[in-house]
């Protein structure tokens, strides 16, 4: 980063320069006359950022290949398509650019300017393809879309030939609600679960299940669907329904949800789940109260991310649900529909009518991914450790009552509890610093320690708990110091 | 270091270790790991149980036709007894190709722009933005490709085949090439729109496992790198690329994976043949999953076997690629942590 600094300032005032290259050029013995020279070559490389040279070699290579295009493709060479057009075109100016550069710069420069050039159009492609996809779903989604029934009926009572004024897609809004609900209520408890396992208990086991689950996040979604079909509908002899459904979308989202779950909690500080330890929690507390609110921003957004997948995957429900026209909210009996497998069966009909309730369904379920994505993002944009104001408060009200709460019970040792507000230190201070100016040595450092960890969390691990630092004081206080002092070294 | 610890202090709980950092564990400790281990072997059943049924209801159409006789035969008419994947299985090779083939340079140029070259700020909305592309539900692009995109490939798959024809997978039947009023429907449907469509797909996964490979190359060596005098590409091709290798062809294995299994855009934007169909511009192609998608409503019980039998070998694909890519990103240095 700061050779990247440095370099953007310096060269565009080469005197300034000079002071930078002028011990090296003293002691080559360059006289003071052709310094001006001979500066050139000492000009640190630019690395990035814009000049007025560049700017204008790729408006100039550009117009110049999309000339070069037209000519070829109305004048000179037979080709035809819009695609054909933009790939020669591109070429041409790329072939362009390369050798405007090398008017004044050296081979390794071109290359560079090239290849930035290359990187920036992959990245241009890459979303111009991701707003063309989104875009063009929702342009042609504009015919159903401001009719109200679209969102208040079924399709039980509208054939295919009935104008858009009649049926919507009420039946798989509801469908698709109910298999996500029904997934959710089976990945959660047990995705987070196992993820908790595989960071929790390390050993061979947990290897090979991390293995396994890593292995199943590219599972095909058929293959759920295929596997729930033979299980439940061949093998137990039920019927096709919305819960089957539901477990065919658990299938594949079960690994997805473990896998960034565990990913999540691997972040999670040493240091906190360390210090936790060491203030004689067990295992389980910990987690409870210092892994999982530690990274729950991250734990949301890999559920929510899961839900996004899920929601929209058609093939597992195509296999399971059956198919209906009409309004089902019992999961247990009886076809149900999604969204994209109303969308799969709307665009599979030749009438325009139909198609433009698929895209309009399409439209819908887009939208419904969006937004569970802007929620994850807001819930998941910091990093494990990280709090927003709100939480930041309320820990700190919680840390606060905890000193209170500490300093009445009148034990030494115990008062670990600042949590940085004055006046409240203040008020529940007294009994305790009377104890603590007694053993400084021994007491200053883990509390020190202990306060420099990210969270505000980790206090409130111990709110229950407080019996084995009571038994043994001088002890833990020397096991807390030890550790946290060791994982802090290690993890700065 | 801390991993470690735990690591031992689990493994030997039941030699005396001096000073185990690990807390006595009570009954409750005792209640967590059993409730977590129950949790882990639940999912380990699930995804066991994904190929044992699987295998169990295959069962009876492989015994029929022999494994060997199933993977060699194109047909499929499970009710004569005549059914096998060679064709369905070399097109979704060919697709999956032709994906691979699109999305890999898009996908590592992306991540080369997002690690290294886009502006700063703009990083964070950019990752977003490919991660909100991998969670666009398949169906969408489906829709896309079906009504969108193949009335524009259209012009540059003719052109492809007019110029490059003599390429032997890019051949043509019944088309001359400069012949302006050839049909224009032997160009639909076809492998090369199915694997655009794809290779949209499973690009932003592939650029995602990339990127994030590429952001932990070392600061050190890539600040040595620049301190030597290169240039940015220099510094790409001289550190990220080499430290991201794994990443690079981790990632790409994980987007086959997903391109193998594809099934509503392919099914939507293909014409099913069961032929082994070589010609990637002309229409008609197959897909394991497109063939279960599009025979399981109206199959018999021996049919359905057959199905599970095209199910498992998809399967059985899919998680020999996974695999692959998964003890190849862990091989690597990527991810590695360096002193600087």
């Amino acid at each position: 980063m700061t050779v990247v600094d440095l370099e953007k300032g310096a060269p565009q005032n080469a005197p300034q320069n000079a002071p930078h290259g002028a011990p090296g050029k003293a002691a080559e013995g360059i006289s003071a006359d052709t310094d001006a020279v001979a500066v050139l070559p000492d000009v640190p490389r630019r690395i990035g950022g814009v000049t007025r040279s560049g700017v204008l070699s790729v408006f100039g290579a550009a117009a110049s290949g999309l000339c070069v295009a037209v000519l070829l493709f109305g004048e000179l060479a037979p080709f035809s398509g819009a695609l054909g057009f933009f790939v020669t075109a591109y070429l041409a100016f790329l072939g362009i650019y390369a050798v405007l550069t090398g008017l004044e710069e050296n081979g390794q420069a071109v290359r560079d300017r090239v290849m930035t050039v290359v990187l920036w159009s992959a990245g241009g492609l890459m979303f111009a393809a991701l707003t063309m996809v989104l875009g063009f779903t929702a342009w042609r989604g504009r015919e159903a879309l401001p009719h109200a029934n679209f969102f208040t009926q079924d399709m039980q009572a509208a054939g295919p030939l009935d104008p858009l004024t009649h049926g919507g897609i009420a039946h798989a809004m509801l469908g698709t609600i109910i298999m996500i609900a029904i997934a959710l209520a089976i990945t959660v408890p047990l995705g987070l679960a196992c993820a908790v396992y595989l960071n929790q208990i390390p050993g061979r086991f947990s290897r090979f299940v991390r293995t396994i689950v890593e292995a199943m996040t590219a599972l095909p979604s058929i293959v759920a669907g295929l596997m729930v079909y033979a299980v439940w509908i061949l093998n137990l002899g039920m019927q096709k329904s919305g819960l089957a459904a539901g477990f065919a979308i658990s299938v594949m989202m079960l690994p997805i949800v473990i896998r960034a779950a565990d990913v999540v909690l691997r972040l999670v500080p040493g240091t906190l789940t360390e210090a936790s330890e060491a203030l004689g929690a067990p295992r389980w507390r910990t987690v409870w109260h210092v892994v999982l609110p530690t990274a729950r921003s991250g734990l949301a957004t890999a559920v929510i991310l899961g839900t996004a997948r899920g929601i929209g995957e058609t093939s597992p429900v195509l296999l399971t649900a059956g198919f209906t026209a009409a309004l089902n909210a019992d999961p247990t009996s009886g076809p149900m529909v999604s969204l994209p497998l109303a969308v799969f069966n709307f665009v599979k009909s030749p009438e325009p009518t139909m198609i433009a309730r698929g895209f309009g369904a399409a439209a819908v379920l887009m939208a419904l991914v969006l937004v569970l994505f802007v929620i994850a993002r807001v819930i998941g944009g910091r990093g494990p450790g990280h709090q927003n104001k709100r939480q930041a408060r309320r820990a700190a009200r919680a840390s606060r009552r905890d000193a209170t709460r500490f300093a009445e019970l009148h034990t030494p040792g115990l008062k670990l509890f600042e949590t940085g507000s004055d006046e409240n230190g203040e008020q529940a201070d007294p009994p305790g610093s009377a104890e603590n100016h007694e053993n400084p040595g021994d007491d200053s450092r883990p509390r020190g320690a202990g306060n420099g960890a990210p969270s505000h969390h980790a206090p409130a691990a111990d709110d229950g708990e407080p019996t084995p630092p009571n038994g043994s004081p001088a002890d833990g206080g020397t096991r807390a110091g030890g550790n946290t002092d060791a994982a802090t070294g290690d993890s700065h | 270091m801390v991993s470690a610890l735990r690591g031992s202090a689990g493994a030997e709980s039941e030699r005396p270790v001096p000073r185990r950092p690990s807390p006595a564990r009570g009954l409750g400790d005792r209640i967590f790991r059993v409730q977590l281990t129950a949790a882990g072997v639940i999912v380990l059943a699930i995804m066991a149980a994904v190929g044992l049924f699987l295998l169990l209801r295959a069962g009876q159409a492989l015994r029929t036709r022999g494994v060997w006789g199933f993977l060699t035969t194109a047909d499929w008419q499970p009710d004569v007894h005549r059914f096998g994947i060679a064709a369905v299985l070399t097109g979704t090779l060919f697709i999956a190709a032709v994906a691979v083939t699109i999305s890999v340079p898009l996908a590592l140029g992306t991540a080369l722009f997002i690690s290294d070259i886009a502006p700063r700020p703009l990083r964070r909305t950019l990752v977003s933005m490919v991660d909100l592309m991998a969670a666009v539900p398949s169906v969408v692009y489906g829709l896309w490709g079906l009504f969108f995109l193949q009335q524009h490939v259209i012009g540059l798959s003719r052109w492809l085949s007019d110029w490059f024809g003599w390429i032997p997978f890019l051949h043509v039947d019944g088309t001359q090439p400069g012949e302006p009023l050839a049909s224009q429907s032997v160009y639909t449907a076809s492998t090369f729109v199915a694997g655009i469509v794809v290779a949209l797909m499973v690009a932003p996964i592939q650029c995602s496992v990339m990127r994030e490979v590429f952001a932990q190359a070392p600061a050190g060596e890539r600040e040595g790198a620049y301190a030597l005098g290169a240039t940015r590409w220099g510094m790409i091709r001289a550190v990220v690329l080499p430290y991201g290798m794994g990443g690079i062809i981790g990632g790409t294995m994980l987007g086959l994976g997903r391109a193998l299994g594809e099934t509503i855009a392919v099914y939507l934007i293909i014409s099913p043949v069961f032929t082994i169909q070589p010609h990637i511009l002309q229409t008609g192609s197959n897909s394991v999953s497109s063939l279960i998608a599009l025979h399981y409503g109206d199959a018999s019980a021996f049919g359905m076997s057959a199905l599970m039998a095209a199910g498992l070998a998809l399967f059985l694909l899919t998680l020999a690629v996974n695999f692959t890519a998964s003890s190849i990103v862990a091989r690597s240095r990527s991810g590695a942590q360096s002193e600087a």
